[in-house]
């Protein structure tokens, strides 16, 4: 391994003087990222343009470090945590749209735009970018290609996978390739389908073909208040057997709506157990039935009130208090572990039911915001991480609950990955064979130990959760 | 390679201290998320995670604990934010940076020698001029000299200040200065018509002096919607200036100083135009929060504390029915859309004006670079906030660029007027008392 003031030497004739970091202060603000671990980086290193990050990533090999591509570090798996004192390679500077297609509907952008950003620029053409991760205002495109980032609205529309054509990408010996195009079917292998979702791990991706869609005609915004959590799954249930697909459809329990309503004003009340949001786009008309037979349901589920918005601004407001709420959190601790597990729609009661115990058991209180549409929840541990025996406690509960979601038959990740966070969990849910086959990609790719190290697959580290010394008591979560 | 003690177990002494520290669960109640980011104009123009707001916390934090020392190196990321509080705005877990800043600069005055030549500087502005209105005029009255008597062209025409770039920085941001200043007398205005209540007007420091002309704009606007306007004589700078650069204590001084001339004329509230010293105001409760002797009063001058857009448009006021024709495009101060909220006030006034086209730009509420006394001390980055707001400004295609804060106009007349630009930068209330007054003057 090269000596780090000769490599930052060598990358500093690359990207400029400003733009290699090494001082203790620069590390320290490149040690975290939006999740609970933190490890300092050897140096950090921002690249202006592609060609640029073609150099710095051979220049980082040659001299034998590793590598650990970062968006704007608003991951939750620890993703963009730099093990090992690898270097840290920013595209935050790679931030450009570089064309807009209006007539073939999709755009070509660098990897460190912000997510809005691309709707932003896209909307006057009618236009928009559908996956909307909770973070857009700040997360890259970068960042959700590593991690196949989903949104409230992927109910309906499907994940970042689902919106990217092609990309071009760097691999870690240093050439630059294109991985999918600007076509909808390239032919070939999906290439481009492996990267996605790849915790930036197999290449770094240094341009995107998004495909656009165009704005809805309508769109109605539905919130409705229940005093129990129940009713609201109940009336989750009962929307989709009804065979509509909202375009989302989210929900917040007590906790999360009393950190809520300080921080946003959403207007929620203070009887209020669960909030359901639900959404519903398309033709004007369609949106009128489909709006007022959600009302419909809700009520006859037991809902308290049912608010409909259809401008702009008023649908900012009910949403405001979903996209507000995990900010919202951090009022009430100074810490928090944002899980993000999976389970069968029709088992969300139960699971709920299940981390309320788990909340008891390891006595700090978990928030529960999810995509009620789909599954997908993000119990959140609040905690305070000064107090070591918090901060274990915290990574104790966030395990058992991964564990639950695969007991009642889900998954352990629904969109932040897997990261530093789950990856001990990970032999809960696959099988031996299945990482053995996983692994295999790395090393196709040439990236193994060089790009974004001892992420996703298991260490071998004990699960904090199942260390024979923490046993649960039977009641407590089953 | 690494230091473990970074992120580990403190090792140093704990600088802050005091009690103008950081407060401990303002600093924890951070949970770096990161969605404060993409609002941060230095973060924005950088890409520098040291230059977010993030990173400046993340830097407190580690000083505070003691994993990192206080050093001129880790206060560089801190001097070159704006204080704009766009972060604050933005963030979802209501993180009071603005005030974290504001101690984190108190602790670094404290512990830290700064140049001397800074300090001096410093001393002056601070210590000796902007408590003292007498001072400041007499001060600006010489400049004003300085401009009518040619000198000034000799000076900027055979570069005299080049040796010294910050009086050469503060050169080329003075306006022609107005023939007469806005002096606070005690000066009590009679309101037109029916008189609906009385209220007192900050004058501030510079504002009275640089843009006279907005104070008695100021003053006709509320006259027209019927208030009687009092200008207390012993009033001072808002102490603003002070509390952005951490000197707590000359702000604390200054915040008694007219919380005692302001609440001595019971006025039914206390009017602001300028955005940066509305906020401060607004904020005397919790900067005299320890303050036995001031804290009520201070509690009680901050709930009548109302900016005047915000004022205006609570009433409602009176919509003028004189036409102005103009294309405008309105820029948010930080102050008033990030520090005190407020966005559509003095958009709705604009529009009010019959004959006024308000077209938006891209990114209204982005810093323009002005920040206080940021312009002159943080010259790059400001300039290069300042150009894009211009740029962003001009692609509107509008021939006034509104705003509503002393800092922010006095900024982009500078940069307007140095790249001879076709723009003019007004104050919102100065497009509304035109608009009055053409009404009066209008025939019938
Ligand atoms: C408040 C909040 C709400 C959130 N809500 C959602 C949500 O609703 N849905 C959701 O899916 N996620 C959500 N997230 C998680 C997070 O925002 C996403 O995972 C996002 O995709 C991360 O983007 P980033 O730019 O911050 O990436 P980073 O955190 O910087 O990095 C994430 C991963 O991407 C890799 N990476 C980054 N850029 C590149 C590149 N150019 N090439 C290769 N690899 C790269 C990194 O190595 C890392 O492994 C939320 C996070 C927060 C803090
Ligand atoms: S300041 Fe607020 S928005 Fe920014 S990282 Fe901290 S909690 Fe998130
Ligand atoms: S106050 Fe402005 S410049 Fe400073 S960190 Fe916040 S957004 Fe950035």
């Amino acid at each position: 391994m090269q000596a780090p003031s000769a490599l930052a030497h060598a990358l500093r004739r690359i990207v400029g003087e400003k733009y290699v970091l090494t001082t203790p202060e620069a590390l320290l603000v490149y040690a975290y990222d939006g999740s609970v671990d933190r490890s300092l980086p050897g140096l950090v290193v921002l690249p202006g343009s592609a060609e640029e990050t073609v150099q710095v990533v051979r220049t980082v090999r040659e001299a034998g470090w590793p590598l650990v591509p970062r968006g704007a570090g608003t991951g939750l798996s620890g993703g963009a945590v730099p093990l090992q004192g690898a270097v840290v390679l920013s595209l935050a500077r790679l931030n450009r749209i570089l064309e807009i297609d209006p007539d073939n509907m999709r755009a070509v952008v660098e990897p460190g735009v912000a997510n809005l950003d691309i709707s932003k620029a896209v909307q006057p053409y009618g236009l928009y970018y559908a996956p909307d991760p909770s973070s857009q205002k700040a997360c890259t495109i970068g960042g959700n290609i590593a991690e196949n980032a989903g949104g409230p609205h992927c109910l309906a529309y499907g994940v970042t996978t689902n919106h990217v054509l092609g990309l071009e990408v760097v691999l870690a010996n240093g050439s630059r390739v294109w991985l999918g195009g600007k076509l909808q079917e390239e032919g070939g292998y999906d290439l481009r389908g492996i990267v996605i979702g790849s915790e930036g791990m197999l290449a770094v991706v240094t341009k995107i073909v998004v495909r656009l869609l165009p704005l809805p005609e309508a769109v109605k915004t539905l919130l409705a208040v229940f005093r129990e959590i129940d009713q609201a799954s109940s009336a989750v249930s009962a929307i989709i057997a009804s065979g509509m697909v909202p375009s989302a459809l989210e929900m917040l329990d007590r906790l999360t709506i009393e950190a809520v309503e300080p921080a946003v004003h959403a207007g929620y009340p203070k009887e209020a157990g669960a909030v359901l949001l639900v959404e519903v786009d398309g033709l004007r008309e369609a949106v009128e039935v489909q709006g007022a037979q959600v009302e419909a349901i809700c009520r006859e589920m037991g809902a308290v009130e049912v608010r409909s918005a259809e401008n702009p601004q008023e649908r900012e407001r009910l949403w405001a208090g979903r996209k507000g709420a995990l900010g919202a959190l951090g009022r009430l601790a100074p810490n928090y572990l944002l899980l993000d597990g999976v389970v069968p729609r029709t088992r969300i009661v139960e699971a709920l039911r299940r981390i309320r115990a788990i909340s008891e058991y390891y006595r700090l209180p978990i928030a529960n915001v999810f995509h009620a549409g789909d599954g997908n929840l993000h119990p959140c541990i609040l905690f305070d991480e000064r107090d070591a025996d918090q901060l274990r406690r915290a990574k104790e509960a966030g395990g058992a609950i991964l564990k639950m979601c695969v007991e009642l038959g889900g998954a352990l990740s629904g969109e932040h990955g897997v990261g530093l966070e789950k990856q001990e969990y990970m032999p809960l849910y696959f099988t031996p064979e299945d990482l053995q086959a996983m692994a295999k990609l790395p090393q196709a790719f040439g990236s193994a130990d060089f790009l974004n190290p001892g992420k996703v697959f298991p260490q071998g580290k004990v699960p904090t959760a199942f260390r024979p010394t923490t046993r649960l008591p039977a009641d407590a979560i089953i | 390679m690494t230091q473990p003690s970074l992120l580990q177990r403190p090792t140093l002494d704990k600088p802050f201290a005091g009690p103008d520290a950081p407060e401990e669960k303002d600093l924890y109640t951070c949970v770096h998320c990161g969605l404060c980011l993409t609002s941060c104009p230095t973060y924005l123009e950088t890409g520098l995670e040291t230059e977010s707001p993030r990173g400046r916390i993340a830097l407190m934090r580690a000083v505070y604990e003691g994993r990192l020392p206080l050093s001129p190196q880790v206060v560089r990321h801190w001097d070159l934010c704006l204080a704009c509080r766009a972060c604050e705005a933005a963030c979802p877990s209501a993180v009071p940076y603005g005030r974290l800043i504001e101690r984190t600069r108190a602790q670094v005055r404290r512990r830290l020698q700064r140049p001397l030549r800074l300090r001096l500087a410093e001393a002056v502005v601070f210590d000796h001029l902007l408590p003292f209105p007498s001072r400041l005029r007499t001060g600006m009255g010489l400049l004003r000299l300085y401009q009518r008597m040619g000198v000034q062209g000799v000076v900027r025409a055979v570069r005299l200040l080049r040796p010294f770039p910050t009086l050469a920085s503060m050169d080329s941001l003075m306006p022609r200065l107005p023939d007469h200043f806005f002096t606070a007398r005690g000066q009590v205005y009679t309101p037109r018509g029916t008189p609906r209540g009385r209220v007192a007007l900050l004058s501030g420091c510079v504002m009275p002096l640089v843009h006279a002309p907005t104070m008695r704009a100021c003053v006709r606007v509320l006259t027209h919607n019927g208030f009687e306007v009092v200008v207390p004589r012993e009033q001072v700078c808002c102490g603003a200036l002070h509390i952005h650069a951490g000197r707590l204590d000359g702000g604390r001084a200054l915040a008694r100083q007219n919380i005692n001339a302001f609440l001595g004329c019971q006025p039914d509230a206390i009017i602001v135009a300028s955005a940066g010293c509305g906020s401060a105001m607004k904020e005397y409760a919790h900067l005299l929060k320890d303050d036995p002797a001031y804290a009520d009063k201070a509690h009680a001058f901050s709930q009548m504390v109302r900016d005047i857009h915000e004022f205006l448009v609570a009433l409602p006021f009176t919509p003028p029915q004189a036409p102005l024709n103009i294309t405008v495009t309105y820029q948010d101060p930080c102050h008033l859309a990030h520090a005190q909220r407020i966005t559509q006030a003095p958009r709705r006034i604009l529009q009010s004006i019959p004959g006024v086209r308000l077209v938006e730009m891209h990114n209204p509420s982005r810093c323009c670079g002005a920040a206080g006394s940021y312009q002159i001390l943080q010259r790059e980055m400001a300039e290069r906030l300042g150009q894009a707001k211009l740029e962003d400004a001009l692609s509107t295609g509008a021939q006034v660029l509104a705003t509503a804060n002393p800092g922010c106009a006095l900024q982009l007349e500078a940069g307007a007027r140095k790249r001879g630009l076709p723009l003019r930068v007004a104050y919102v209330i100065d497009l509304l008392d035109e608009a009055y007054r053409r009404e009066a003057s209008a025939p019938g």
